[in-house]
């Protein structure tokens, strides 16, 4: 799959709101498209582990009816950043989206932020 | 405060009709005076020469434009890399310095007062934020006001009342200065990639350029502003524009001005005085337009000369910019503003080896020499168009060294002596016509010789350039050198520069014109139409539009209109 | 409850005032005419940072802001290579302190640019930009192009203010008037909108570009049936439309700038204005998205000569992305200490770099907590920028307004805390 990463309004909103629940709700998502998510076997509200070349990361999957399939969709945030690479490529911009991604159905929980930044060792 | 004796320079200043004279200059408390007591700190300055701070009547130097020149630009960033000091800031940039550099650069060369010749008024709190960080020089900013929609609706309707209660309230909303024109019709033409001549109808607004100018003329009259309108003519740079430039400058020569000055100040002439048809028979017409303006006491010019070399051409006349775009394939930046104006940026190399660029170099020195009387000349390049404003020493010992001329003619392309008439010119400018055309013109023209500024008369603010360099010398590269780095530089009394550096770097003020018209009727309707403007068109509220105090904290205001 | 009119929104690269609020009891309880998420910004939340801290042996201690600013200080003076990141969330009277307080300390200044149109920047350096103000758009354009970008969910007043629902002098009909494409790699909330929408495979909009390019300069020959999961037809469409407009314009975002390619991708995108103004005017305008990320580079190029990761190691301005950028520093590890302003890498930069910032000596300036006062080791609180204090900023199309304080704050502004915090480096470099 291709994941990439962006603003959302309900991730607008919580912009300086990050430690809540309602920033988690907002941002430690995985819009998925229907097809896929019947292929991963996964429902709404269930988690899933999204893995790239640069780590794993579990959020809630969420229902998209705009993405294609092969698209997944988290909000901008650390959620998302726990598998976006640092190496700017010279350019001095990490590549924030059109990343390659399994995602996979999981019973692990979603981390809270305060525990989401000490397991990535910070 | 502090008390200032220079002794024993030879001073030349033109307002008061000081011919290259040893005297002496007083200063105390920021301001010349007849006298001074015996702890005044002497500066000796025998064997230099003395003048008034310059004053650069055009010059690009703050706001939208200018920077995205130097954003655009990174590589010619790169030219002037000097780190901070004790005094100064870091500074970057040749022919689009960072603020900081400007101001020192300007102070090293003697200057002390600079105009920025071309705000667009939605914009204008930008250029007041870059002049805020131009250090040491006092500095003012005029807003573009001719292809504003209200502009073009009042000429329309031939309304000069309500276009003079707008340009006042303009003037005042951007802090602005004066009436600055820039290819009138022909931008707002280019929000449709179109471009106006003089007798174009503008479309949908249906007005020629012609009845802009004339309109405006009137308007900057009727409110008896400190300078005369301030133009960019149409049909810049194409081959065969004399004819426009000369038919343009002839629309305002019976209206009368409503002070000792001027009707209309012509900018960066150089660049309207092509003859030809095209670039292959591309020749000077310098002659024509000096003829002219020798004919006529209605005009003032400034040079806008051709400096060789890289540079970055930046003016509100959009079309222009893209079509030297065409003509180059070089990046180009263009950005169109609601209601009002345009702006094109393009970086452009003028270059000795090119037929065309030999002719616009000599045309620009010839300007200077053909014109008689040089009360009418302003020095400049139009900054960075023509070349950065590091280069003025090298034009001013151009226009003084016949010599050095005809070294350079032998160097640039040999079309020089068909289709430009530099060779056949021999006359030389003396210390005091230089000193003329970069203290005493654009001091006039302005009006600021009656603020203090571009001479020595006492009462005048206490801005001295002193060069070492003898009256008599005649070596160009001598002349160069002392005009690039003053001996000392001083600024409202204290020394800034000091053997061509920088030692002290005190903030400048801000120049604006405070004007107000009285007829509250029409004001009313004016003010009716505007809030319509802003309401439907504009993309910020009216509240919002004009420049707050925070942007002028060292204000220096005149008075105009009816606050006069 | 009196009402403010006019003011300005301080949340995005819209900078919408034409806001409306009510304030009671020195806090704002109304506000009309913002987007859900600049009325959030508005209404505010009740976390605040209460007090300075120092983190000491772990746990944070409250403080006086003295104590901060001390603390802040010899962190930043004893560093070799500080970096000073964010700005883009604060008004320009604060960047200038911060460039100042970089050139002192000879340290790297980036702001946000650097993760969203940085690689902009760089296309612009390389084929400049056909651009205009927001007005020129809403009174003229008669066809909307939104490429990589979602204003539905990110600038949410932008269609309604300045274009596609707009409407202008010349469109006074606003959407009748206007056709609106939406090119992306969904179809997002905007993308419905839309009168055509093209779906683009991720990190195919280089190649839809360059046919876009190839066809409208007449070499529609030379293309494949389908360009980047484009059928070709779409394309012939598009650029048909494009060229048939009287006044188009390209807002583009991170989709862009983000993908792969990144800065070849705008540049591309510029060309195919550029090529386009040979038939019809044209525009093109990256969507920014903090409301001060502009001001920091307008005020970062006219007082440094460089937009944004400018390294004054040498005394000068040097500037190179990719070298001297904030995730550049980070993840080669190369800076020893950070002040953060007006921004959260913590919550925005790749895990990598916010691990990094985590080891160093961290000082962050900001109103509220999050990601990265999480991890910081002397946290100052300031008060909101367009809120609490005024002062000036930058529209996304470069057009400067002057923020409002709306209500009184206990805490120091951005600008007053950088001035002393540059003014006790001074002291500790035997400078003042």
């Amino acid at each position: 799959m291709k994941l990439i990463t962006g603003r959302t309004i309900e991730q607008g909103q919580n912009l300086e709101n990050k430690l809540s629940e309602e920033y988690q709700k907002a941002v430690a998502v995985c819009e998925l498209n229907e097809d896929d998510m019947k292929e991963i076997g996964v429902s709404e509200g269930e988690n899933v582990k999204v893995k790239t070349q640069f780590g794993e990361i579990v959020v809630v999957a969420k229902k998209a009816s705009a993405n294609p399939k092969g698209i997944a969709f988290i909000p901008m945030g650390p959620w998302a950043n726990a598998v976006i690479g640092g190496d700017t490529h010279g350019v001095g911009m990490p590549q924030f989206k059109g990343i390659d991604a399994e995602v996979e159905k999981t019973s692990e929980k979603v981390l809270p932020v305060k525990e989401l930044m000490k397991s990535l060792g910070v | 405060m502090a008390e200032l004796l220079i002794k024993n320079g030879i001073v030349f200043d033109p307002i008061n009709g000081v011919k290259g004279e040893k005297m002496d200059i007083c200063i105390k408390d920021g301001k010349i005076v007849e006298s001074v007591s015996s702890e005044a700190k002497v500066i000796d300055a025998s064997g230099c020469i003395v003048m008034p701070g310059g004053v650069d009547a055009h010059t690009h130097i703050a706001g939208g434009k200018v920077n995205a020149g130097r954003l655009l630009r990174p590589e010619d960033g790169r030219k002037g890399l000097e780190p901070r000091t004790s005094v100064c800031r870091a500074c970057s940039g040749y022919s689009v310095p960072n603020t900081f550099a400007t101001g020192y650069r300007y102070a090293k060369m003697g200057y002390t007062f600079l105009m920025e010749p071309a705000m667009p008024p939605l914009k204008a709190r930008h250029m007041h934020e870059e002049l805020m960080d131009t250090p040491i020089v006092d500095k003012a900013g005029m807003p573009l006001l001719d292809n504003n929609w209200m502009t073009l609706q009042y000429v329309k309707s031939g309304d000069i009342e309500k276009l003079a209660a707008y340009i006042a309230w303009m003037i005042n909303a951007t802090k602005g200065y004066g009436v600055k024109i820039v290819n009138p019709g022909g931008t707002e033409a280019w929000g449709w990639r179109k471009n106006c001549g003089l007798e174009d109808p503008v479309p949908y607004f249906d007005v020629t350029p012609a009845e802009i100018i004339k309109a405006l003329a009137e308007a900057n009259e009727r409110l008896s502003l400190p300078h005369s309108i301030h133009l960019h003519a149409n049909r810049l740079g194409q081959p065969g524009n004399y004819e426009t430039t000369l038919k343009t400058y002839d629309l305002v020569k019976d209206i009368k001005p409503s002070r000792d000055r001027q009707v209309m100040h012509a900018t960066h002439v150089q660049f309207h005085s092509y003859g030809g048809t095209k670039w292959a028979d591309f020749e000077s017409k310098a002659d024509e337009i000096a003829k002219y303006v020798n004919q006529h006491e209605h005009i003032t010019i400034d040079l806008g000369a051709v400096m060789l070399g890289d540079t970055t051409t930046m003016t509100a006349d959009g079309p222009m910019e893209y079509n030297l775009y065409l003509l180059t394939g070089r990046k180009w930046t263009n950005c169109d503003v609601e209601l009002e104006t345009g702006a094109g940026i393009t970086p452009f190399l003028y270059s000795g080896k090119v037929p065309v660029n030999t002719i616009q170099w000599a045309i620009g020195i010839e300007l200077a020499l053909l014109v008689e009387d040089p009360w009418k000349v302003v020095l400049t390049t139009d900054h960075p168009n023509g070349g950065p404003f590091i280069t003025y020493p090298i034009l001013i010992s151009l226009l003084m060294s016949r010599k050095r001329r005809e070294e350079v003619m032998k160097e640039v392309h040999s079309v020089i002596n068909q289709r430009a008439v530099l060779p056949t010119i021999e006359r030389e400018l003396d210390w005091y016509e230089i000193a003329i055309m970069t203290r005493g013109t654009p001091a006039k023209i302005l009006g600021l010789h009656e603020h203090g500024k571009g001479h020595l008369g006492i009462g005048a603010d206490a801005d001295v350039a002193i060069y070492e360099i003898s009256p008599e010398e005649t070596d160009a590269g001598r002349i160069q050198k002392a005009l690039l780095s003053a001996k000392y530089t001083i600024k409202g009394g204290e020394v800034v520069v000091k053997d061509g550096e920088v030692v002290a770097a005190p903030e400048g003020r801000t120049f604006y014109v405070d004007v107000r018209y009285e007829d509250e009727e029409v004001w009313k309707e004016m003010l009716g139409d505007l809030e319509r403007m802003f309401k439907e068109y504009y993309t910020v509220s009216l509240a919002n539009y004009p420049v707050q105090d925070h942007y002028v904290p060292k204000p220096y205001v005149i008075k105009a209109g009816a606050a006069e | 409850m009196p009402t403010i009119t006019d003011v300005v929104c301080p949340l995005c690269g819209c900078l919408c005032d034409n806001i409306s609020v009510e304030v009671e009891d020195n806090a704002v309880k109304k506000v009309s005419g913002a987007c859900a998420v600049g009325r959030a910004k508005l209404l505010g939340h009740e976390s605040r940072i209460r007090s300075p801290m120092i983190r000491e042996g772990g746990e944070f201690r409250e403080c006086s802001y003295e104590e901060a600013i001390r603390k802040a200080a010899e962190i930043l003076a004893a560093a070799r290579r500080p970096l000073l990141y964010g700005w883009s969330s604060t008004v320009c009277e604060a960047h200038k302190v911060g460039i100042l307080l970089a050139e002192v300390l000879g340290g790297v200044i980036d702001n946000t640019a650097s993760v969203c149109h940085g690689p902009t920047v760089q296309a612009v350096q390389g084929v400049g930009l056909p651009t205009c103000t927001l007005g020129e758009v809403k009174n003229r354009a008669d066809l909307i192009i939104y490429w990589g970008a979602n204003p539905v969910e990110a600038h949410g007043n932008h269609m309604r203010r300045y274009s596609y629902i707009s409407k202008g002098w010349f469109r006074p009909g606003g959407k009748k008037d206007r056709k609106l494409v939406v090119v992306d790699v969904r179809e997002t909330r905007t993308a419905k909108m839309a009168d055509l929408f093209i779906k683009v495979e991720p990190n195919k909009d280089y190649l839809v570009l360059a046919a876009l390019r190839a066809i409208v300069n007449g070499f529609a020959d030379v293309i494949p049936d389908e360009v980047g999961g484009v059928p070709k037809e779409r394309l012939v469409e598009l650029a048909e439309m494009m060229k048939k407009a009287q006044f188009g314009i390209i807002f583009f975002g991170m989709g862009l700038t983000q993908s792969r390619y990144k800065h070849n991708n705008i540049e591309q995108a510029i060309s195919l204005v550029r090529d386009l103004y040979a038939f019809t005017k044209f525009a093109i305008m990256p969507m920014r998205g903090h409301y001060n990320v502009t001001g920091f580079n307008q005020v970062c190029t006219w007082q440094t000569g460089f937009p944004f990761a400018v390294d004054f190691a040498r005394g000068y301005a040097w500037y190179n992305p990719g070298e001297t950028a904030a995730n550049d520093v980070l993840s080669r590890k190369e800076c020893d200490a950070a002040l953060i302003v007006a921004s959260d890498p913590a919550a925005h930069f790749p895990a990598e770099s916010v691990k990094y910032l985590a080891k160093i000596p961290l000082v962050v300036i900001d109103p509220y907590p999050n990601l990265t006062t999480e991890i910081a080791d002397v946290v100052i609180p300031s008060a909101i920028s367009g809120i609490e204090a005024e002062g000036t900023a930058y529209r996304m199309d470069k057009v400067p307004l002057r923020l409002k304080k709306l209500v009184d704050s206990e805490f120091m502004t951005d600008e007053e805390i950088l001035e002393r915090i540059l003014d006790e480096v001074l002291k500790i470099k035997g400078l003042r």
